[in-house]
């Protein structure tokens, strides 16, 4: 074979082709290539030189390349064909399926197991801090209350008027049907105190706050801020979990209150449009609910913003190496958040049913 | 320098430690003492375990088999108060600061001190400005750490780590990344330090003028043999060590020397045949 011109990687790759064919065609024991006319031959040229090379030594052959100018032989010399046969690559085996299944299992363990350690230590440290709340960093924890609590106004308001506004839209049309409009307005009021009003509010805040804390933690334990913090001799959880976590708890029954008024007036939006009086809306609503179902939202607020903060936090300490982990963090922290959240909400409706409430 | 004979007793003990990531071995069975006041280094190629070690060393990690004392505590097994007075006698520097972000700089350093003392906030205040003086950030007290360079978040990291004068500081690249002068008066500073203060030293680093500068002994830590292949002063190790691949590094030498325009390089053992102006393979 004879090669001129420029060996680069813009004529290499149809030469390449062209080269490996006539090498398998030929199945020759001694291919010689000239390349006195060579004038240029970067990695691309050296790349062709080489694998044909390899290719030859695999089909038990040599390859012979004359008259490569200096400069371009030094830099071949530099390889050896040798290095580039695929059988000595190194390649991670995929490990067989039960040790796959082991692995996961283990892991799932040891996530468990440091799930109840963190859940321990943060209730520790939130007895520590009530009893002594001078120690807590207030600082902290107002910041994180502004972000995650009075930040988020705007948007729980959003969610909840309009879910207030659609719902008795959509109860109002067929209750009509029944002559029962004006009972809208104990659906919504019922609804929105003690399911939707909290839970729209907690699955808001485990987008927006949920996932906050765990991409802040998260990139702290990325960059080694948690590891200083742990050799400085403060706990990570005491120092920057405990603080999210009472102003989550703090500011998710805030909001919900927030959020079951706006919902209301969405509904009062809806009754006035059928033309009935707000006040007959109003007197309405205070007949169907109790304070008992204002305060069992509320209560499962609390729950629920401590799921949120706690989820948040948790994922964000347990965040491995690399940004790829932080965004990793963040989606578990939302998942599990939202999940979680509903389970509870589940089990509340349970126990609330079994107490009468 | 002190001298084997009448040394004190090790402030860090490093027993039969065995370190491994995701079941993989990458330190195995490596036992070395550090002695109070020195200067004690770390080194060797990339990917070796030098801050793998140093982790295990202030407890971060925990070892597969062995021990890890500083002075007479566990690393591995304190808990609750032993835990804490281990962690009291050690000032750590990691790589690119990790220093708070939601912080400044003055306030990362005041931070130790607000937790562990009960000083009066004008003297922490002056504590602090104390240490930043010491690593020349006076005039940076008030920045956040994402407004100063990469150098000084290391120095503002040394500070904080000084912060409550420990009797170890671990340091993990220091001067990776700092320009000569800088890199100089960490040298100065390290040696300051060690020799005023009797504080101990154990620094992880490539940067050999620094090494040479302020080394009372270095450990070195190989990928093969995963663990010690070298240990004692660096001098000593440049010229009379018996391993070739010490000396190399010591000499900074990549391989044994060729230029470019040398005619033949030395032949390694190739599978490829090579003659005149024929190149067979």
């Amino acid at each position: 074979m004879k090669l001129s011109g420029r060996l680069d990687s813009a004529s290499t790759p149809k030469l390449w082709r062209e080269t490996t064919a006539v090498l398998e065609k030929q199945a020759s024991s001694r291919v010689e290539i000239e390349a006195e006319q060579v004038e240029y031959c970067d990695g691309a040229g050296l790349g062709l030189l080489l694998d044909l090379a390899r290719r030859q030594r695999d089909l038990g052959g040599e390859l012979v390349v004359r008259g490569l100018k200096p400069e371009f032989r030094k830099l071949l010399d530099m390889f050896d064909p040798a290095d580039f046969d695929p059988s000595k690559r190194k390649k991670k085996r995929p490990a067989p399926m039960p040790e796959e299944v082991g692995r996961a299992v283990l892991a799932y363990v040891e996530d468990l197991v440091s799930l109840v350690a963190f859940v321990g230590e943060l209730l520790l440290a939130l007895l520590q801090g009530l009893r002594h709340p001078r120690a807590l960093r207030w600082g902290d924890l107002l910041y994180a209350a502004e972000t995650a609590g009075v930040n988020a106004l705007p948007i729980i308001a959003l969610i909840s008027f309009l879910v207030g506004l659609i719902m008795s839209f959509q109860a109002a049309v067929p209750m009509r049907q029944f002559g029962a409009e004006i009972f809208v307005a104990n659906l919504i009021g019922l609804a929105m105190l003690r399911e939707l009003g909290p839970l729209m509010t907690a699955i808001v805040l485990a987008g927006r706050s949920g996932a906050a804390f765990a991409a802040e933690l998260g990139t702290m334990k990325v960059s080694e801020e948690i590891d200083a913090m742990t050799t400085m001799g403060l706990a990570p959880v005491q120092f920057l979990v405990v603080t999210r976590v009472l102003a989550a708890m703090t500011m998710t029954p805030l909001l919900t209150v927030f959020a079951n008024l706006v919902g209301l007036v969405g509904g009062a939006i809806v009754l006035l449009s059928l033309g009935y009086p707000l006040v007959t809306y109003v007197n309405q609503v205070l007949g169907a609910v109790t304070y008992v179902d204002l305060l069992g939202g509320l209560f499962k607020s609390l729950v629920f913003g401590l799921i949120i903060a706690g989820i948040g936090c948790y994922r964000g300490l347990r965040t491995g190496s690399g940004a790829s982990a932080v965004g990793e963090s963040t989606t578990r922290a939302v998942v599990s958040g939202i999940v979680l959240i509903v389970l509870t909400d589940g089990l509340f409706s349970i126990a609330f049913f079994y107490l009468g409430i | 320098m002190i001298k084997a004979n009448d040394r004190p007793a090790a402030i860090i003990t490093v027993e039969d430690m065995t370190a491994a990531y995701e079941g993989e071995v990458i330190l195995d069975r490596i036992s070395f003492q550090v002695f109070p006041g020195e200067v004690f280094i770390i080194l060797g190629g990339s990917g070796c375990g030098k801050s793998t070690l140093l982790k295990h060393m202030i407890g971060l990690y925990k070892p597969a088999s062995g021990r890890i004392l500083i002075g007479d505590l566990d690393v591995v097994t304190a808990q609750g108060e032993e835990r804490l007075r281990i962690l009291r006698r050690i000032g750590v520097m990691y790589q690119a600061g990790a220093l708070f972000g939601s912080m400044t700089v003055l306030e990362n350093v005041r931070l130790p001190l607000e937790e562990f003392t009960g000083l009066p906030s004008e003297a922490m205040d002056m504590i602090a400005r104390m240490k930043l003086s010491l690593v020349g950030l006076t005039g940076f007290e008030d920045h956040l750490p994402s407004e100063i360079s990469g150098g000084m978040k290391k120095r503002a990291a040394i500070a904080r780590a000084m912060a409550l004068d420990p009797e170890i500081m671990f340091l993990d690249e220091p001067s990776a990344g700092l320009d000569p002068i800088t890199s100089a008066e960490l040298d100065q500073l390290i040696l300051n330090l060690a020799g005023n203060l009797n504080m101990t030293f154990v620094v992880v680093t490539h940067e050999l003028p620094s090494i040479y500068a302020i080394a009372d002994r270095v450990i070195m830590l190989d990928k093969n043999v995963k663990g010690i292949v070298a240990e004692g002063r660096p001098q000593d190790l440049r010229d009379q060590s018996d391993n070739e691949w010490v000396r190399r590094f010591f000499n900074r030498e990549a391989e044994p020397p060729r230029k470019s325009s040398d005619e033949t390089g030395p032949e390694k053992d190739r599978s490829v045949g090579r003659t005149g102006g024929e190149w067979t393979a």
